[in-house]
């Protein structure tokens, strides 16, 4: 379904995104993992259309998206979220939801309804009449999550929605995320919550200084102590498996 | 539901105002503010729903102005018909600045003072040719009555100005139940966002600038058949662009009835000015730039912002109420 290439980034000397390529199965649910400055995000505004890469290709369903705006790769069906939300401060959660809602539909009164569908669905039901500025953390990020869906996206990239959660609001969103799989949309997340990563996805990737240098399933990442140990840092094989016990016996 | 009703309240309970009040000079005060409202509504559409704050509203109501003056004068076309055309042509102009400083994704303070720049050099075009009158100005003929847009009672502009601002604030009420809408506040809250959401900021501003430079040019329109004058700094001086700015400010940016309560505030305030100061030339602005300043700093959400803080203290008042009969 997505098809990225030869991928290159540059900012000034720094190599954000080096040569990466990968692939995304339509259905599943991949993540892309790695440490803090590794360059994800940054293929994320590539994706999107945010950032121009400088070499490679995208391709999504046989179509480069390299040199399209943001608003129309939205409209082929690519939804992303903001690690740093971005929330429109100044309306209600409603309104910011059905800002997406309003990609495919026209009248304001299908919008809300779809924006109260979806606001249903992750949780935020109660908070719809709530200005966007008043919401939690937890709140803000289920709120990015609802605007990108609710543009009806085939592909939704999810960045970090679960930083700065609880464990008791990651085991919330959990299973959200994996009912947005079951209703036919394509993810690819971002995310250091290794749980969620270990429960959720099929396949990972693992990034570091903007070049990929793992791929598999996460049970087959995280089996490989090398990689750990070299770039999620000293211990981290050790606290690795040990999330994995957890994450099995959970 | 509610604003629907407001607005039409609103209208009714000034529509008989001529026939009530009787005095010349309250007609024509009530029917000021309405035109300032006006003004304020077209520069609230582009300002307070998209964020995009201009300096030089002028530019369109200057263009309106010319553009129906001309073509009355040197075309004798009739003044509903200038008045279309005047729309039009300043809508074009909003178009054209809004493509060229979109385009180059001017925002904030820099695209305010584009437009301040558009608004100036359009007032030194103004100034230098033949067909404006040059420095002198325009003089329209006076033709009483209805067909030429000057109507023979002051009864007439005041129902004339109602009926626009009338117009205006349904307008304004079907933006915030439209798509259009909610793409423009979407942008003005965050353009980034928007844009991750399918928003096309550029296309979505562009539009929002089209219409408000429409408003504001036809605004222009009867301001000509009002005063029967107009002159490249009446058009096009800042004076204009800062009272369409100052009146939604007041009123509550980005509000169906901001600019409407904000004109009427802001024309009051200006008639006391005058009584006690006289009227020295150019005290007007010095009141509008002091008023502002202590807006900005003391009432960022305008009037209408301190109707939602007493609202909140009336159902607070209630909730206390309410506890004492439980
Ligand atoms: N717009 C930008 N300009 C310059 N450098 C950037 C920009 N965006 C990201 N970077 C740099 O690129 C690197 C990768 O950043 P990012 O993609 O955000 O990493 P990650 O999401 O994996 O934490 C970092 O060193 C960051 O400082
Ligand atoms: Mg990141």
């Amino acid at each position: 379904m997505l098809e990225v290439s030869r991928l290159s980034k540059r900012f000034g000397g720094l190599v954000a995104t080096n040569d990466v390529s990968f692939t995304i199965q339509e259905g599943s649910i991949s993540a892309l993992i790695g440490p803090n400055g590794a360059g994800k995000t940054t293929i994320f505004a590539q994706i999107s259309g945010f950032h121009r890469p400088d070499a490679g290709d995208i391709r999504f369903n046989g179509r480069s998206l390299v040199g399209l705006t943001p608003e129309k790769i939205c409209l082929l069906g690519i939804a992303r979220t903001f690690q740093i939300v971005q929330p429109f401060a100044g309306l209600n959660v409603r309104e910011n939801i059905a800002v997406g809602a309003h990609l495919r539909r026209a009248g304001r009164r299908a919008a809300l309804e779809h924006a109260e569908a979806i606001a249903h669905r992750v949780g935020l039901g109660p908070q719809l009449d709530k200005p966007a500025a008043a919401l939690t953390v937890a709140g803000r990020k289920r709120l990015e999550l609802a605007k990108a869906l609710a543009t009806d996206p085939k592909l939704l990239l999810l960045d970090e929605v679960m930083a700065g959660l609880n464990p008791a609001e990651i085991d919330e969103i959990i299973p959200i995320i994996r009912g947005i799989r079951q209703s036919g949309v394509t993810i690819l997340l971002i995310e250091h919550v290794m749980r969620a990563v270990m429960n959720l996805s099929d396949h990972a990737w693992v990034l570091n200084n903007g070049a990929l240098i793992a791929s598999g399933t996460p049970s087959q990442i995280a089996a490989n102590p090398q990689v750990i140990e070299a770039y999620l840092g000293h211990g981290a094989a050790a606290r690795m498996q040990a999330q994995i016990q957890e994450a099995r016996h959970a | 539901m509610r604003n629907l009703t407001a607005i039409i309240l609103f209208c009714l309970v000034l529509l008989p105002a001529p026939l009530l009040i009787q005095s010349d000079f309250w007609i024509t005060w009530l029917t000021l503010a309405l035109f300032y409202a006006y003004l304020g509504q077209a520069w609230n559409l582009l300002g307070g729903y998209g964020g995009q704050f201009s300096f030089g509203h002028a530019l369109f109501f200057g263009t309106g102005a010319y553009c129906t003056a001309i073509l009355q004068i040197h075309f004798g076309l009739n003044a509903w018909g200038g008045f279309v055309l005047a729309a039009i042509a300043a809508g074009l102009v909003g178009a054209g600045t809004g493509w060229l400083v979109f385009r180059y994704g001017l925002r904030g303070s820099y695209f305010a003072l584009v437009t301040l720049a558009f608004a100036e050099v359009f007032r030194i075009l103004a100034n230098s040719f033949e067909f404006t009158g040059a420095g002198v100005g325009l003089l329209v003929p006076l033709q009483p009555g209805f067909a030429q847009m000057q109507f023979e009672t002051k009864a007439g502009f005041f129902w004339l100005l109602l009926a626009l601002v009338g117009a205006c604030l349904l307008f304004t009420y079907w933006l915030q139940n439209a798509r259009f809408g909610a793409r423009l506040m979407a942008v003005r809250e965050n353009e980034d966002a928007a844009r991750a959401l399918g928003v096309d900021p550029f296309d979505t501003k562009l539009r929002a600038i089209t219409a408000s430079g429409a408003i504001a040019g036809s605004a222009g329109a009867v301001y000509v058949q009002l005063f029967l004058y107009i002159d490249p700094n009446i058009a096009y001086g800042p004076a204009m662009s800062v009272e369409a700015l100052l009146v939604p400010i007041i009123g509550g940016l980005g509000t169906i009835f901001g600019p409407v309560l904000g004109a009427f505030a802001l024309h009051a305030i200006a008639e006391i000015g005058r009584l006690a100061f006289g009227d020295a030339p150019g005290l007007n602005l010095v009141l509008y730039g002091i008023l502002l300043v202590l807006m900005v700093l003391f009432l960022p959400n305008g009037l209408f912002g301190l109707g939602k803080v007493s609202f909140g203290l009336g159902s607070l008042r209630r909730l206390f109420k309410g506890g004492a009969h439980a």
